[in-house]
């Protein structure tokens, strides 16, 4: 199989690799039989291999994908493979990207949770019907892989602007009733380069391999911080 | 090789932005048309003859696709940012394009 993958830094170019074709073969099984067969001088990122940890996505084919859990039977365009870095965010050397800008904007989100309990104090009693957990639930199973990010043309578009992994983890604060931090949170979030700069494009839903829907989560911020505006409370 | 841009509701932002700025330059159009009808009613006849063409009533049938689907594409995105969320997005996606062509395809039948 031919693979095409990407080396250097922003300036840099694709190198072709032949690896053999293995029946249950993932795009990082790929990368990594380069790295150990044919050039150990490539530089990738990865730990679980399972779809836990969130740290192997690259960009597969044009679109972002997590590579460990990425057939390649599922992706080869004409038993060929691209592989490059993620999108959005700065190489640091062939295939490994600078996560701290994406780590940042969560930070800038209100993405620490802060309550006001100690732990002298009993478990707080959140019913698993309660519609607020619901809405939690939903997006918690984010793990952090850039994806969505990294296929986010408002991003693209405006580098400042928080993406949808952020404004996810908010969404997930702002319904989490032990949560302290919701009015300050919501000023943190509105804005141009918050949950408004979303144009509902989708791609983080449609790429996002856990499946989470992040423009939902843009959606229902973009709703509590029009009740609050309306309410004065922003 | 493929887009991360290459699905349904990313095609229909495209069409949304393309929709509204192709009707924001036809926009200055109508407004001096909607004048010489009401001030130059006997150059405005000419105008109406003119546009009976068959070829012009194509580009008409073009102009009411486009308001519709801005007009339906707006609506869909109120609907997604300000009620409920919905799982079937692409299933608004494809209702929108849908409703859109008939409009258009009624607009044309009667044309004719």
């Amino acid at each position: 199989m031919k693979v095409s993958i990407w080396r250097g830094g922003k300036v840099g170019r694709f190198v072709a690799y032949e690896v053999p074709r293995l029946e249950n073969q993932t795009v990082l099984d790929v990368v990594t039989y380069v790295q150990r067969k044919l050039d150990p001088s490539l530089s990738y990122r990865f730990s679980c291999r399972v779809g836990m940890c969130g740290s192997c996505a690259m960009t597969v084919n044009g679109k972002p994908r997590w590579t460990c859990r990425t057939h390649v039977s599922k992706v080869a365009v004409g038993g060929t493979l691209e592989i490059a870095p993620l999108g959005n965010l700065a190489v640091i050397k062939d295939l490994s990207v600078d996560m701290r800008v994406f780590f940042d904007k969560w930070a800038k989100a209100g993405g620490a949770f802060k309550g006001d309990k100690t732990r002298d104090d009993d478990f707080a009693l959140i019913k698993p019907a309660d519609k607020q957990r619901q809405n939690a639930n939903a997006g918690i199973e984010c793990i952090g892989c850039g994806v969505c990010y990294a296929g986010c043309d408002v991003v693209r578009w405006k580098p400042d602007y928080l993406g949808p992994a952020a404004l996810n983890r908010a969404w997930t604060l702002v319904n989490d009733a032990r949560d302290t931090q919701g009015p300050v949170r919501l000023q943190l979030i509105a804005g141009e380069n918050g949950c408004l700069g979303c144009h509902s494009q989708q791609s983080c839903q449609e790429h996002c391999p856990k499946h989470l829907s992040p423009t939902a989560s843009i959606a229902g911020l973009k709703r509590a911080v029009s009740v609050a505006a309306l309410k004065g409370r922003l | 090789m493929t887009s991360h841009r290459s699905h349904p509701s990313y095609w229909a932002f495209v069409l949304h932005r393309v929709s509204g700025l192709v009707l924001a330059v036809f926009l200055p159009f109508h407004f001096s048309l909607l004048v010489q009808a009401t001030e130059y009613a006997v150059g405005f006849d000419g105008f109406l003859k003119w546009s009976e063409q068959p070829m012009v009533k194509l580009a008409e049938t073009g102009l009411i696709v486009l308001l519709a689907l801005h007009l339906t594409g707006g609506v869909r995105l109120l609907a997604l940012e300000f009620l409920a969320w919905r799982d079937w997005q692409k299933t608004l996606v494809a209702v929108c394009g849908g409703l859109s062509l008939a409009i258009g395809l009624l607009f044309l039948v009667n044309a004719v």
